[in-house]
């Protein structure tokens, strides 16, 4: 846990730690802080899943949570756009800032949030619907076309900055189940920022795709975080060493260490972090 | 020997035989600590030995049990003078059947006379004799099968195949128990209503709009010359489900939303077993509840609102039929929505819907082949519906789709065709086998459908 402000800065520890404290080693701080978690815990039922994690997320960085299975780091990026409400049992303490305004107040509507920090799932998820359909499903929920011509714009905008339009120029109509994996992830990326949301949380987007699409996604993040705050879970290290401007390790609920790439994946302070990302654990 | 008698000895035998097999096979190979230089398990040769002695034993019992009574009688018969063995086949059938009863005990139609005692003893007789033969035959038969199976006992027998080579065709001959019945159900329906086109044109009981099943008795009857339109039939029966479809599938699809959907698990844990005691009331019960609570009250409602109502209406038992089934398409519906990925609900949640906004545009879509699969399978469960009809509905064959008036349906007249005592061999009679068949083609096209949906649909996303 992070409460001194002398740990929020980058101080040099000579030896690297070992033990699991609890306390955060690294930096949590980030230039420009968009999304701030303070002191947030997590329980399913009796289970205490997420201890006392502290995180900055800047605008504009790719934030990548890496650890092994179980350990958090999706329960973690299921608190940014509450979708753990969804669970009955889960219970979350702490405080998730969005620009400022803590998102777990009484007046946020989770619903109003999910348009803000959007969400791309493990697995490509495309509604039983035509590809057009899929892509132009948020912005008629939420009203932001004001006509036909303007939803058009909407869904070929969204599909471009996908990188999906080429393909499916011609095929709007067809089912967005009859893409590929990679392109049914890509439209599911479409759909997302179709709604203009202002961070997006991927949830190991690329596991359940082949290496080519996961180097098209991987390219997609690259140019989407000029615009969006986006946090990936992913168990690649080498996924987080490509796309990511800096890494979380959690490790059994905690957050073990939060720094740059490169620090991490060079110098690590924790052992645990070196364990992992060296193969060791995890 | 009681044939009890027989069966509890053939089970001893086949015990014992078990023991047996298993300690033959454990002395081949020297004891139990060697049991691995056996093929099988040291428990599958006594089952080996066992299946030999009890299922060829019991194979001959039943034969005999089916074919013994035709030799018996055969041979009494025969045994009869010459006068009685040329009656005609009507009169001789009686007379067998008087000394049956006669040799059981039972009181008969004719005069005890001479003949008809030694029948009688010759047939009591035939059957002790017959019965000392079976355990004879039988015992031997297990006996025999039995040590030839316990020599055959051997290392290098594989024994465990054998067993599982019987274990199949016992389950085999289990499952074709359903299917052969229901062919046998099919046909003698079908030839029932062949008999029946033959007194009535396919055409009138089809088109015809006129249901009046009377037929003469004596020639020179006047005024019941019948007519078998079965048109209002079907049209009641149509006017019902859908009055039942009308309550069930709204209700019992947002029973299916709810619970799915919206509901705690607590409440979920206890809304769906008390749905599924709903499903569990006897038709019989829902059948006075309708024509006694029901139908009553919307007639004093309908004359209220200034309707004249029929005390039996279609509307009451349509309106109770409805509320029979709406477990069926709640759990049925509710299959169909848990069966959409939970990804779809979070991909939805995720972009910002609300929960009715995921329900009606993505979970819904996504699951309505399952729910309508769903409700086809309701509809063809309320057309074969009875009972709540009989009580609820009435018996006038009106040809109409005024819901307050009394209609009657195929299942209906069914029932009041063949309830009593009935000659079958008229038109009357016959007519419950033609609405039958039409019945079950009906229900039967509608399950097939029904049912190739709602697989169709979950072969999507498995």
């Amino acid at each position: 846990m992070v409460t001194s402000e002398g740990m929020s800065t980058v101080t040099e520890i000579p030896e690297r730690r070992t033990e699991l404290t609890g306390e955060t080693v690294g930096n949590i701080r980030s230039d420009h802080p968009f999304m701030v978690a303070e002191d947030v815990n997590v329980y399913y039922g009796d289970n205490h899943a997420i201890q006392h994690v502290s995180l900055e997320i800047g605008k504009k960085e790719v934030i990548a949570l890496i650890g092994p299975s179980g350990c958090g780091k999706s329960t973690f990026l299921r608190c940014l756009n509450r979708m753990n409400d969804t669970i009955e049992t889960a219970r979350v303490t702490g405080n998730i800032t969005l620009d400022g305004k803590d998102i777990y107040r009484k007046e946020q509507d989770p619903v109003a949030l999910r348009a803000r920090v959007g969400m791309v799932f493990q697995k490509p998820n495309p509604f039983p619907k035509s590809i057009y359909d899929n892509v132009a499903y948020g912005p008629r929920i939420h009203g932001l076309a004001a006509d036909r011509a303007e939803l058009d714009n909407i869904v070929h905008s969204s599909l471009e900055r996908a990188g999906l339009i080429n393909e499916v120029k011609d095929r709007l109509d067809e089912p967005g189940t009859s893409l590929s994996g990679g392109q049914q992830q890509r439209l599911c990326i479409a759909r997302t920022i179709a709604v203009n949301p202002e961070v997006i949380l991927m949830d190991e987007p690329c596991s359940a795709l082949d290496p080519l699409a996961t180097a098209r996604i991987e390219d997609l993040m690259d140019e989407l975080c000029e615009d969006y705050a986006i946090v990936i879970v992913t168990h690649s290290m080498q996924q987080a060493a490509r796309v990511s401007k800096r890494v979380a390790y959690f490790h059994l609920g905690l957050l073990v260490e939060v720094d740059e790439t490169d620090k991490i994946f060079t110098n690590p302070r924790h052992k645990l972090t070196e364990d992992y990302i060296t193969g060791r654990i995890g | 020997m009681q044939a009890t008698t027989l069966i509890l000895l053939l089970g001893l035998m086949a015990v014992t035989a078990f023991y047996l097999g298993r300690g033959r096979s454990l002395s081949l190979v020297g004891g139990h600590g060697h049991g691995l230089a056996l093929h099988s398990l040291p428990g599958y040769y006594g089952y080996y030995v066992a299946i030999w002695v009890a299922l060829p034993a019991l194979g001959l019992f039943l034969l005999w049990v089916l074919l013994e009574p035709r030799i018996v009688v055969a041979l009494v018969v025969n045994g009869l003078p010459e006068a009685y063995q040329s009656l005609p086949a009507g009169e001789l059938n009686l007379l067998v059947n008087n000394i049956q009863n006669f040799a059981a005990g039972d009181v008969i139609s004719v005069e005890v006379d001479r003949v008809l005692q030694d029948a009688a003893a010759q047939f009591n007789d035939y059957l002790a004799n017959s019965r000392q033969i079976l355990a004879v035959l039988a015992l031997g038969l297990a006996g025999l099968a039995g040590s030839l199976a316990w020599r055959r006992i051997h290392p290098d027998l594989r024994a465990r195949n054998r067993v599982e080579r019987v274990i199949r065709w016992f389950l085999i001959a289990a499952s074709s128990i359903a299917i052969f019945s229901t062919i046998g159900i099919v046909l003698s329906v079908l030839f029932e209503a062949i008999r029946f086109f033959q007194k009535v044109p396919v055409t009138e009981f089809m088109f015809g709009l006129n249901w009046s099943p009377q037929t003469a008795i004596r020639a020179d009857q006047v005024g019941s010359s019948g007519s078998f339109g079965a048109v209002p039939l079907f049209a009641g029966t149509l006017l019902i489900t859908a009055i039942a479809m009308v309550v069930a599938v709204p209700v019992g699809l947002m029973t299916a939303i709810y619970l799915a959907e919206y509901s705690s698990t607590r409440v979920r844990g206890i809304a769906k077993p008390l749905l599924e005691i709903l499903a569990g009331i006897p038709t019989v019960v829902y059948g006075f509840f309708a024509a006694l609570t029901v139908a009553p009250w919307v007639r004093r409602a309908g004359e209220a609102a200034g309707f004249e109502v029929a005390s039996e209406s279609a509307l009451a038992a349509g309106l109770v039929m409805g509320i029979m089934i709406i477990p069926l398409v709640s759990s049925l519906s509710d299959d169909a929505i848990n069966a959409v990925p939970s990804a779809m609900r979070d991909g939805a949640l995720g972009l910002g819907s609300t929960r009715s906004e995921t329900m009606t545009k993505v979970i819904l879509p996504a699951a309505l082949p399952g729910i309508v699969g769903g409700i086809l399978l309701a509809v063809s469960r309320a057309i074969g519906e009875t009972m709540i009809v009989v009580m609820a509905a009435g018996l006038a064959a009106n040809l109409t789709a005024n819901p307050f008036a009394a209609v009657t349906t195929v299942t209906v007249q069914i029932v009041t065709l063949l309830v009593g005592d009935q000659e079958f061999d008229s038109a009357k009679t016959l007519a419950a086998f033609a609405l039958g068949l039409m019945l079950f083609v009906v229900t039967l096209f509608l399950n097939i459908i029904g049912l190739s949906v709602v697989r169709k649909y979950r072969e999507q996303y498995d």
